[in-house]
């Protein structure tokens, strides 16, 4: 139906998306895997971060690559902030109280949004914006492609901090047994709070490479939770490298179905994925099994 | 002679694994109060999730009042008269204790108030006539105990498995415990307990099973059973069966 | 118990509301008190299956959206009578709760998992919407103008008020039933603990079934009367978060479990997103960063909601009337 370097091209399209999306979705599973909560304003604080990148550039004229250095500590002092002041007091031992916040803090974030920035959607002109690369038979946009190249670094930068630093072996000791750490003289709450932020950080990172090639509006947070969510069950809750692979699947079968079925239907095979993984296999590819 | 109330018939189950139940059989006669003993990790709870269907056996039947309900649903065995209480308690925290108890007298009364009212009667024969406006998370852990009971009493089972229901009772809740499950099986009811607590395994149960490593290594009443050197050793270790009859016989030369 | 005092208080507010229109001629009051009950009949239903099934959904309105395109197409393109499409709708809806509540508790789904995947759902349905000529695609559907009581259509806020007055009262004789029954129970107990209830002869799914089934009716119920009040529907409107949102911060601020809970919850945040228009005007998002700001106040603060409140209040009055043992 479509000839091989059409859908070449679309694959590796997805292959770009989906690292950014793997980017998201690592945050995600950090959060879940370490304070094992549901952060349902993870897609609200990427369009948060997506709107200060762009305003970095519109009235301070700052590129977006060189505003990572900018964005990514404001984002983790945002989900440091969150975690430390907002969600830690609302838990009262229950799981879905931990939801209700959640939802409540992506709530006021989006129509903030909605209220100072208004319901347009904006994108930025970069220089390199338009350029592309020659990959075999198919034409990538320049930013999709450093898009590419820094979600894996960054996600590299976390899995390196994960294994190989005091910061990194707290949190894992946290993850895995609470009162164990608690007893080790490891400071919980605020092993939570750099989780928390270190999640927020991620996405921070994420805005930067994905604004030069998409946009943003108030509503992008909503369609961004979802995949987030798809990826991290697909992947498996709480896997970090299923949320790599996952993420990577996930932005193929995107690029596809939109080839296939146009735009919006094509979203639907992302929900349709999430809704099978979840009622038919809920341990995704790598998770423990509940 | 009536088929015994419950059988189990080579019943296994294993975890990825870990065997945790392997090849049980046992039967228990009706009317009877008999006990599951064994060290911790033994299986017990496991086997009492086989027997009223919250897991199902890799292989091997259950058989209650004469119908086999391997593998079915807990809520179709309570309808049968099989109700089991939990080792960790499970009140309806957000309820009262007349509401907590109310759900189990609903298997078989429609009615609100009629249910209502049996709870208060449920609760008096428990003890807890007392707590019975408080809500269940006001309870301590004695009166939790105590709602965990009487809630299971409130379906009018016919076998009553009871998971450890003295656990975390002091001497004195223990002692005012004890007489409560004695009534209700000379009540009529059959009970079939997984205790630790020995004095209530001595005291209540007319045949005891000893559950070691997900096997079924002794079965008697209880003075057979506490003197059998397997037993023993399930608890003690290795050898120590042997090693304890040497230090009495010691002893006995020197007395 | 105060099974019968309650239903007395039901009929006191169900004659106190229907007078209102007796009372006063003012197409703002009148307005006002419409939406209210609106607001509350979505908080209610959330609450049914929210509060005493104790599973959150976070997409609601896929039952208000399905409920008010079928009230829709049943006159447009089936020429049906309002009345009987509202049937249809009420029914269409229940229908779609089953389906979701068939799939998502068969498989077990709880907590998180049971919420995203009716946000996940709420989602599909909005795109499918969107995308599919006889729901009017993204331009929606347009009820022609037909006043007359035969055709659920008023010249006045009174009729339409009436309406959902009847609605509203439904609801809260079923959450009566629920508070004072044994399917209540059930539900509650499934709520409080899975395994207990299990064990005392419980069926969890087919107690969840219902409760979804029953709250998906009255979300319909909610959208079949949008449509006759407003009488246009489109995707947003009918699949969107803000009806989602509002239902569940409803009732959660009013507090879940309860009889009153979602009619105080609702009315509260009706009072305050009306207050805000007169302070601030139209403002986009307003009202739903008020709606957000306040779940997360009252999750923080008060996790019992408004009624818990009173619950508090007079679970102290007693203790300190009941002397020293209470």
């Amino acid at each position: 139906m479509f000839d091989s370097s059409i859908l070449f091209s679309s694959v590796l399209n997805g292959l770009t998306t989906g690292a950014v999306y793997a980017l998201i979705a690592l945050g995600l599973t950090l959060i879940y895997g370490v304070l094992h909560i549901i952060n349902f304003a993870h897609g609200a604080s990427l369009m948060l971060a997506l709107y200060a990148v762009y305003f970095l550039k519109e009235r301070w004229g700052i590129d977006p690559y060189l505003a990572l250095p900018i964005v990514i500590p404001g984002m983790f002092a945002l989900g440091y902030g969150l975690q430390r002041l907002v969600i830690n007091r609302a838990g009262h031992g229950k799981d879905e109280n931990i939801l209700l916040v959640t939802l409540g803090i992506a709530i006021v974030m989006e129509n903030l949004a909605l209220l100072f920035f208004k319901s347009d959607t904006r994108n930025i002109d970069t220089a390199y914006a338009l350029s592309t690369v020659a990959i075999g038979p198919a034409m990538i946009a320049v930013p999709k492609l450093v898009a590419f190249a820094g979600a894996l670094v960054v996600s590299a930068l976390l899995f390196w901090v994960m294994g190989r630093t005091d910061l990194g072996r707290a949190i894992r000791a946290v993850a895995k047994e609470k009162e164990g750490a608690k007893l080790m003289g490891i400071d919980v709450d605020h092993v939570y709070a750099m989780s928390f932020g270190i999640g927020l950080a991620c996405l921070g990172a994420a805005a930067c490479f994905l604004l030069p090639a998409y946009y943003v509006n108030p509503q992008v947070g909503g369609g961004f939770v979802l995949v987030a969510f798809t990826i991290v069950v697909l992947g498996g809750m709480g896997s970090f490298v299923g949320a790599l692979i996952g993420g990577f699947l996930v932005g193929i079968v995107e690029s596809l179905g939109g080839l296939y079925l146009g735009e919006s239907l094509g979203q639907i095979g992302i929900f349709a994925i999430f809704i099978g993984v979840v009622l038919f296999r809920p341990q995704g590819m790598f998770g423990a099994k509940a | 002679m009536a088929e015994p109330l419950l059988v189990l018939n080579g019943i296994s189950r294993s975890f990825g694994g870990l065997k945790a139940v392997q090849g049980v059989s046992l039967s228990v006669a009706e009317g009877s109060l008999s006990a599951l003993i064994g060290p911790n990790g033994a299986g017990k709870t496991t086997l009492f999730a086989l027997m009223s269907g919250f897991l199902k056996p890799d292989t091997g039947t259950v058989r209650f009042a004469g119908q086999d309900i391997t593998g079915r649903e807990p809520h179709r065995n309570a309808l049968l008269g099989m109700t089991r209480t939990f080792q960790i308690v499970k009140p309806f925290a957000a309820q009262t204790v007349r509401e907590n108890i109310a759900v189990g007298v609903h298997l078989h009364e429609r009615s609100r108030g009629a249910a209502l009212r049996r709870a208060d009667e449920v609760a008096q024969r428990v003890g807890l006539a007392a707590q019975l406006d408080k809500p269940a998370s006001d309870l301590t852990v004695a009166g939790r105990k105590r709602l965990e009971l009487a809630r299971a009493l409130a379906t009018e089972p016919r076998l009553l498995l009871l998971d450890e229901v003295l656990a975390g009772l002091n001497p004195q809740e223990i002692a005012e415990m004890m007489p409560v499950v004695r009534g209700i099986a000379d009540g009529g009811v059959t009970v079939l307990m997984i205790e630790h607590v020995m004095q209530a395994v001595m005291n209540l149960a007319e045949h005891v099973w000893v559950l070691a490593q997900g096997q079924l290594i002794a079965e008697g009443s209880p003075a057979e059973v506490t003197s059998n050197d397997k037993v023993v050793e399930a608890y003690l270790g290795h050898g120590t069966a042997a090693r304890l009859r040497k230090a009495a016989a010691a002893k006995g030369v020197n007395a | 118990m105060s099974g019968p005092r309650q239903l007395a208080g039901i009929a006191l507010f169900a004659a106190a509301v229907a007078c209102v229109p007796l009372v006063t001629a003012s197409g703002a009051t009148l307005n006002f008190v419409m939406m209210a009950l609106y607001a509350t009949l979505i908080a209610q239903a959330w609450n049914i299956l929210g509060g005493f099934g104790g599973q959150f959904s976070f997409g609601h309105a896929l039952f208000f959206g399905s409920g008010a395109y079928i009230q829709a197409i049943a006159q447009l393109q089936g020429g049906l009578n309002a009345w009987v499409a509202l049937g249809l709708a009420v029914i269409g809806a229940a229908v779609v709760g089953l389906f979701i509540g068939g799939l998502s508790f068969r498989y077990g789904l709880k907590g998180s998992y049971f919420a995203l995947v009716t946000l996940a759902f709420a989602e599909v349905f909005r795109i499918v919407a969107l995308s599919v000529p006889f729901t009017g695609g993204g331009v929606g559907l347009m009820l022609p103008l037909r006043e007359a009581p035969s055709n659920l259509q008023f010249a006045t806020r009174a009729g339409y008020l009436w309406v959902v007055l009847a609605f509203v009262v439904a609801a809260l004789l079923v959450t009566w039933w629920l508070r004072n029954g044994r399917f209540g129970a059930w539900l509650q107990a499934v709520r409080d603990n899975e395994d207990a209830a299990r064990a005392v002869g419980v069926n969890p799914f087919r107690v969840k079934l219902g409760a979804i089934g029953i709250s998906a009716a009255f979300m319909g119920a909610a959208g079949a009367f949008y449509v006759q009040v407003f009488q246009y529907i489109d995707p947003g409107i009918a699949y969107g978060s803000s009806t989602s949102v509002e239902a569940l911060v409803g009732a959660i601020v009013g507090g879940v479990g309860t009889l009153w809970g979602p009619v105080l919850g609702a009315v509260v945040l009706h009072l305050l997103a009306d207050l805000t228009r007169n302070l601030f005007g139209e403002l986009p998002g307003i009202n739903m960063v008020i709606y957000g700001t306040v779940l997360v106040l009252i999750v923080i603060f008060l996790p019992r909601g408004i009624a818990g409140l009173g619950l508090s209040v007079r679970q102290l009055w007693a203790s300190a009337k009941g002397g020293p043992r209470g």
